[in-house]
């Protein structure tokens, strides 16, 4: 069973902000599907690689070659508050 | 009854961990060209930028550089590594993750001198944020500004095991480190540009006992000099601590090279929690044989194995070896000139002993900041010049004359010793300078005669003064000897 506790730490590392009664109804969700994992967790699987990726694919590789930046403005052009040629941002220490 | 804490002597226990800025010239997921000073946000791309729904791409010159790495400390490559995302919020990492390398990096268990390398993984580079508070408050901006060029700049990580004892030895170790990725040309190895960061582990424990104590992790020194110094003050403190009966707390830290003082950075309720899972975007790394062996291929002779070489086979000084070895525009030089010098024909030439001190000593001051390859001084010129020095067809102190000019202006030594009329003297002539000197310091000779042969020294130097060094000063002695005992 999943904890409120642990709901709100990874709520918080997810800067995610959940109302009391979501808090309860994830605790659930989440724990259900950590159940369902549990369940294929009990399969036999010993000698059998971790699977990272479904593709068959390896080395897939780019030659170094630059290829043309875009135009700052349109870089800036999504940017909620842009300035000084830069995208501005809250302060990361709290306070801006 | 137990020793008491206060008196028993710590050992300091440091593992580094150097994040290298690779010299490719795209960055690690996409065509964006890395950038050196360009105005801000003017290398970026959708990729770089983490819109939504653009995928990254290896380049594989990055991984090309990294296997190079791998290979120069000694290590195990894994024969398959995968990329993972490292999930953390911070403004400079636009996606909300970092692409690194997690539970299977690239290399592992290597070494270089004495120190093991724990790993070496291919990561991204953040990227930079200008805080509003650090450079005044930039126009219209609430709080801070980012700037997306450096973001996606390749990154290989090294981490060492905890084998170093003491901040020198870690400036030490870090040089090494940092003349031999320069010499594979993986990067510029720039520590106050960036392009060479370390940080490190330090902890502390009662000398002789094996089980580690809790380390706090110094951020970002960005020259040898800070790292000793940064280092230094966290062992004080961390003794501080301890004789004070308290404990180490596990936490990153600052340290001020203008104050000397260490801050906290992260306090330990936010300590991060990055939630590590395979990067679904990039299929796996697994070198191919053709792969390693092109990196095998591309690796130069390394400064350690370089300076072993020269004491070995030149018979040079260890300290001489590891100059030429550590600075390899140098050894370059210097190997330029015993070819030189070996291809020279016949007549005397100088060896490599007397060539290594030409190099090092004589030239080294004269050049200032310039590499040697910038300087007016060709190897050829400096072999010919120390073979005629060995040939004493000029003096010691005549041919250092000629290579002040060279310094500045080149041009051949012969001609050069020609032309200011710096030849050694011919030998009736310094014979006539041995006479007069020996007249004009009757009360030197009445001394050496009553056995006191250290007055001889004034009659040298009055000779050199007259030949204004033109004249070998073990010859000029012998001359004196021979005059004086004919006489008496």
């Amino acid at each position: 069973m999943i904890e409120r506790d642990q709901v709100l730490h990874v709520a918080r590392l997810g800067r995610l902000k959940l109302s009391e009664e979501e808090v309860e109804r994830m605790a659930l969700e989440l724990s259900s599907v950590l159940d369902h994992i549990e369940k294929i967790g009990e399969l036999q699987l010993d000698g059998v690689e971790p699977t990272s990726h479904v593709l068959p694919l390896e080395n897939v590789l780019r030659d170094d070659v630059p290829r043309a930046s875009l135009p700052r403005d349109r870089a800036l052009a999504e940017a909620p508050e842009p300035a000084g040629g830069g995208f501005g941002v809250p302060s990361p220490g709290g306070e801006g | 009854m137990p020793e008491p804490v206060a008196d028993r002597p710590y050992e300091p226990v440091i593992g580094l961990e150097i994040h290298v800025q690779l010299a490719t010239r795209t960055k690690m997921f996409c065509g964006c060209a890395l950038s050196f000073g360009e105005e801000p946000n003017t290398r970026t791309c959708p990729v770089c930028l983490g819109h939504p729904g653009v995928l990254p791409t290896v380049n594989a010159q990055a991984v090309h550089f990294a296997l190079m790495i791998g290979l120069a400390l000694g290590c195990e490559i894994a024969p398959r590594s995968l990329f993972h995302r490292k999930n953390y919020f911070y403004p400079d990492l636009p996606k909300g993750y970092q692409i690194s390398q997690y539970d299977v990096p690239l290399a592992r268990n290597g070494a270089l001198g004495d120190v093991r390398i724990h790993r070496v993984h291919l990561e991204e580079d953040a990227a930079k944020l200008v805080h509003a508070g650090a450079s005044g408050r930039i126009h219209g901006a609430a709080g801070s500004v980012v700037d997306f060029n450096r973001g996606g700049t390749p990154l290989v990580e090294i981490v060492t095991e905890p084998d170093l004892r003491s901040a020198a030895e870690a400036s030490e170790w870090l040089r090494l480190l940092r003349a031999t990725l320069r010499r594979m040309g993986v990067s510029d190895v720039n520590m106050e540009e960036g392009s060479l960061r370390c940080d490190a582990n330090v902890s502390i424990r009662p000398a002789g006992e094996a089980t580690l104590g809790t380390k706090a992790e110094l951020k970002n020194m960005n020259s040898f000099r800070f790292l000793q110094r940064g280092i230094d003050a966290e062992i004080a403190r961390q003794e501080q601590v301890v004789r004070g009966g308290g404990t180490v707390t596990q936490e990153t830290l600052h340290f001020d090279p203008v104050t000397g003082d260490i801050s906290s950075l992260r306090s330990k309720e936010e300590a991060h929690d990055y939630r590590y899972f395979p990067e679904p975007d990039l299929v796996p790394l697994a070198p191919t044989e053709a792969m390693l062996s092109r990196a095998d291929d591309a690796l130069p002779e390394l400064p350690a194995a370089r300076a072993e070489r020269l004491e070995r086979d030149l018979e040079l000084a260890p300290e001489t070896a590891r100059l030429l070895a550590f600075r390899g525009e140098l050894g370059d030089f210097f190997e330029a000139a015993v070819a030189a010098a070996n291809g020279g024909g016949d007549g005397a030439v100088a060896g490599p002993r007397a060539l290594a001190s030409w190099v090092t000593v004589e030239l080294v001051p004269r050049l200032g900041d310039t590499e040697p390859t910038e300087s007016p001084v060709t190897p050829e010129a400096l072999a010919k010049l120390a073979g005629m020095v060995s040939a004493k067809a000029v003096s010691q102190s005549a041919a250092k004359q000629v290579l002040d000019v060279m310094a500045i202006d080149g041009g051949d030594p012969e001609a050069l010793i020609v032309e200011r009329g710096l030849g050694m003297a011919a030998a009736d002539e310094l014979g006539a300078i041995v006479d007069g000197a020996i007249e004009q310091n009757a009360a030197a000779v009445e001394q050496i005669r009553s056995g006191n042969e250290k007055a001889i020294g004034a009659i040298v130097g009055a000779v050199m003064r007259e030949t204004k060094g033109r004249a070998d000063g073990g010859e000029v002695q012998r001359m004196i000897r021979q005059r004086l005992t004919v006489d008496g």
